[in-house]
């Protein structure tokens, strides 16, 4: 059982994206490749932001092309923007549980403060974002992601910001939470060392085609042409 | 799905308290007979008082704008913060001022007296210059100050390596700025006078001194001639949409200016004729802006407290229809913030209060007595007369939050109301409170559909001011135009300040 890419095609502007690939369920997985060659493009895909003109987007066999992106057994962390500045954490994770109303139930507390205390952020709750560290601020975006109990996780560089060794920290606290929960992640990253960390295979995308998974450390070991000069060694 | 349903809703309500009226005023003035020569006198007075009030404005508006660019003194900040207050300012308030500095009683007139000069006359021509000067000035000091200030500083730090001299710098520094920045300036300016109705009321009036707004005031209130009125309001319609079709091809200054608050840091300042021009200009300027306010403070605060009790029914009624047309203006602008909903907004400005209150008038009449419905229609109408200011003030801010946030609401799934409840309304707290501040100030003081529709017991506050002038008795006139002044500034003041709170 996985998620699969059947023969999709996907425009943005003059730019086409092209991927037939599948992914395993609850494998981790990261994307490499040059700016501009389609890696956020996948992403979009995937969770349901861009349509593709043709082929199909299935999760567990089930055809989700159509669904909207809050259909779907997707959530994502982007670059920025992951939660709203203006709200307590309590009321961003709220607005997580109870998207029609953002009110909080009965219960609703206690799953909150349990997805904090997971995520390392114990005590947190009352916070806006603007008195936490950016480190913090990740912690409470995957708090975010936890809460909405989806399977499938899509990462587009959100701790790019980081220094390297929270960078790190994330990156393993990801994997151990995706581990326990079972989840499949998509993590895109312009570093390989990222990749070698985090992730059993690995996407090339390059020039608009997205390539099949590889074992990572295969991949990296022993690149490809245009992964070679991505990565400098060319 | 259901916001784009609200927006549509609110898109053909706009839309239709234009066309509806529009159309009303057409069907009624086919059975008008033909022009008098009282209409074209009418015409030609609206065009020559409005053409000269924008070269006035701008005229004078040029050398304090070049002062306040050069400057730095205290109270600078201040006295641009003033240069926004005319916008929110009643009329009626701003003609006692005038009134008792520039009147037959005034400052000026008791200062002449002794010295054997003739008395000056305000009402007439003058007196409506006047008037749209003392409103118009500052606005036209506010864009080109704005274009003064958008001068590269590199230009300057330029011209003085190079030795220019002031001739110089004028001719090729400032002069081209000012080619750019002029003519937008006057067209707005020109586009507002046009309308004027409040100030050709109180100190226009007369053959000779009616603007085409005050002879469709009149063929209503005095003829309850309704064709002539209607045929009227068509030829303000067709003259204020061709100006302002004119205005928005020259304008090139954004009108809501930020960063006034700078100077531009120049080696011409220690020149002792600039340092004289400069301060003169800014005197001068100061002076013709702050001492009616004084003096309307002064004049009222005797009669404030001496206020009969029909007065402060007025202040209620207009309260109430301040806080009405704040809450119409909101809703109707909220789901309208867009690029669309902006242009749909700007009919507000091309269609006079005074044209869409007399079709009002002609659609309300079979059904209900227009006089008893005075306070609602006062209230849709200016809160349609403000939407093109409010949606101005808002949309860049909504657009920002609907650009950053749509990833993440998608992803979130968030539903109309939680969007609007956890995300829209509370970012966009401190615009929507300059906005409701805006709507209510101006709602407060105008002057426009109220004079049409009102009875006495239906008088909002600034028709009771103007309602007071008319029968003398200045003392309470004044103290109900420092109350007037007073719930204006504090109106705005609560929203703006609300809006400021926590955010």
């Amino acid at each position: 059982m996985a998620l699969e890419l059947d023969q999709i095609e996907a425009r943005a502007g003059a730019f086409v994206l092209s991927a037939d690939l599948t992914v395993a369920a609850k494998q981790r997985v990261a994307i490499i490749g040059a700016s501009g060659s389609g890696k956020s493009t996948l992403l979009d895909v995937i969770a349901g932001f861009r349509q593709p003109t043709s082929g199909a987007v299935r999760w567990l066999g089930q055809d989700i092309t159509k669904l909207s992106p809050n259909q779907r057994s997707v959530s994502i962390l982007f670059q920025d923007t992951n939660l709203f500045p203006h709200l307590t954490i309590r009321q961003n994770l709220a607005l997580a549980l109870n998207p029609a109303t953002g009110r909080l139930r009965a219960g609703d507390d206690d799953r909150i403060e349990a997805s904090l205390t997971r995520v390392g952020l114990s005590g947190f709750a009352d916070r806006h974002l603007s008195a936490m560290s950016g480190g913090q601020q990740s912690r409470a975006a995957l708090a975010r992601v936890l809460l909405q109990d989806r399977s499938i996780l899509l990462l587009d560089e959100p701790f790019a910001a980081l220094g390297p060794a929270l960078k790190t920290e994330m990156l393993d606290l990801v994997a151990e939470v995706a581990a326990a929960e079972a989840l499949t992640v998509l993590l895109v990253t312009h570093d390989p060392q990222d990749a070698r960390r985090f992730a059993s295979h690995t996407i090339v995308v390059e020039a608009g085609q997205a390539m099949s998974p590889k074992d990572t450390e295969d991949l990296l070991n022993d690149p490809p042409e245009g992964l070679r000069a991505y990565l400098g060694e060319g | 799905m259901a916001a784009r349903l609200v927006s549509i809703i609110a898109a053909l309500t706009v839309a239709g308290l234009v066309i509806g009226p529009v159309t009303a005023v057409i069907l009624r003035a086919e059975a008008f007979s033909g022009f008098r020569p009282a209409d074209w006198q009418a015409l030609r007075f609206t065009l020559l008082q409005a053409t000269l009030s924008a070269a006035i404005s701008v005229l004078f508006a040029i050398p304090v704008a070049r002062a306040l660019a050069r400057r730095q003194f205290v109270g600078r900040a201040v006295l641009v913060a003033l240069l926004g207050a005319p916008f929110i300012l009643p009329v009626i308030v701003a003609v006692l001022g005038l009134l008792a500095v520039f009147g037959q009683s005034g400052l000026l007139n008791r200062a002449l007296e002794p010295l054997g000069l003739p008395e000056l006359q305000i009402y007439g021509l003058q007196g409506v210059l006047l008037a749209h000067v003392f409103f118009n000035l500052p606005l036209a000091t506010r864009l080109i100050l704005q274009g003064w200030l958008a001068i590269p500083a590199e230009q300057f730090r330029l011209a003085a390596t190079l030795g220019m001299g002031r001739n110089a710098m004028w001719r090729f520094i400032e002069y081209p700025m000012l080619r750019r920045i002029v003519p937008g300036a006057f067209a707005v300016i020109f586009v507002i006078c046009l309308s004027s109705f409040a100030v050709a009321l109180t100190l226009g009036g007369g053959p000779r001194a009616t603007t085409l707004e005050l002879a469709i005031y009149q063929s209503m209130r005095f003829d309850f001639d309704l064709a002539r009125a209607a045929m009227l309001g068509l030829l303000q319609l067709g003259l204020a949409l061709s100006a302002g079709m004119i205005a928005l091809r020259v304008t090139s200054v954004p009108v809501a200016a930020k960063g006034l608050d700078r100077h531009v840091p120049r080696w011409d300042r220690t020149d002792k004729r600039a340092i004289c021009t400069d301060a003169l200009s800014i005197g001068l300027a100061a002076l013709f802006l702050l001492t009616p306010l004084a003096m309307v403070t002064l004049n009222g605060l005797s009669g404030i407290t001496t206020l009969g009790a029909s007065v402060w029914q007025a202040a209620g009624h207009s309260i109430l229809v301040a806080l009405g047309s704040t809450a119409l203006c909101l809703l109707w602008a909220l789901p309208l913030a867009t690029r669309w909903g902006e242009w749909l907004g700007l009919a507000g400005i091309a269609l006079s209060p005074l044209v869409l209150g007399i079709g009002l008038f002609m659609i309300v009449r079979p059904f209900a007595n227009p006089f008893e419905l005075a306070l609602y229609v006062t209230a849709t109408v200016n809160a349609f007369v403000s939407l093109p200011f409010v949606l101005r003030i808002l949309r860049p801010e909504a657009e920002t939050i609907r650009t950053d946030f749509a990833r993440l609401r998608e992803a979130m799934g968030l539903s109309g109301w939680a969007w609007l409840r956890w995300v829209l309304l509370p970012r966009l707290k401190r615009p929507l409170g300059f906005a409701a501040g805006l709507t209510a100030a101006l709602s407060m003081g105008d002057l426009g559909v109220i004079a049409l529709f009102a009875n006495p017991d239906r008088a909002t506050l600034p028709l009771k001011v103007y309602q007071l002038m008319g029968a003398y008795r200045m003392d309470q006139a004044a103290g109900a135009a420092l109350l007037l002044l007073i719930v204006s500034l504090a109106l705005f003041w609560m929203f703006d300040r609300g809006g400021r709170v926590g955010s």
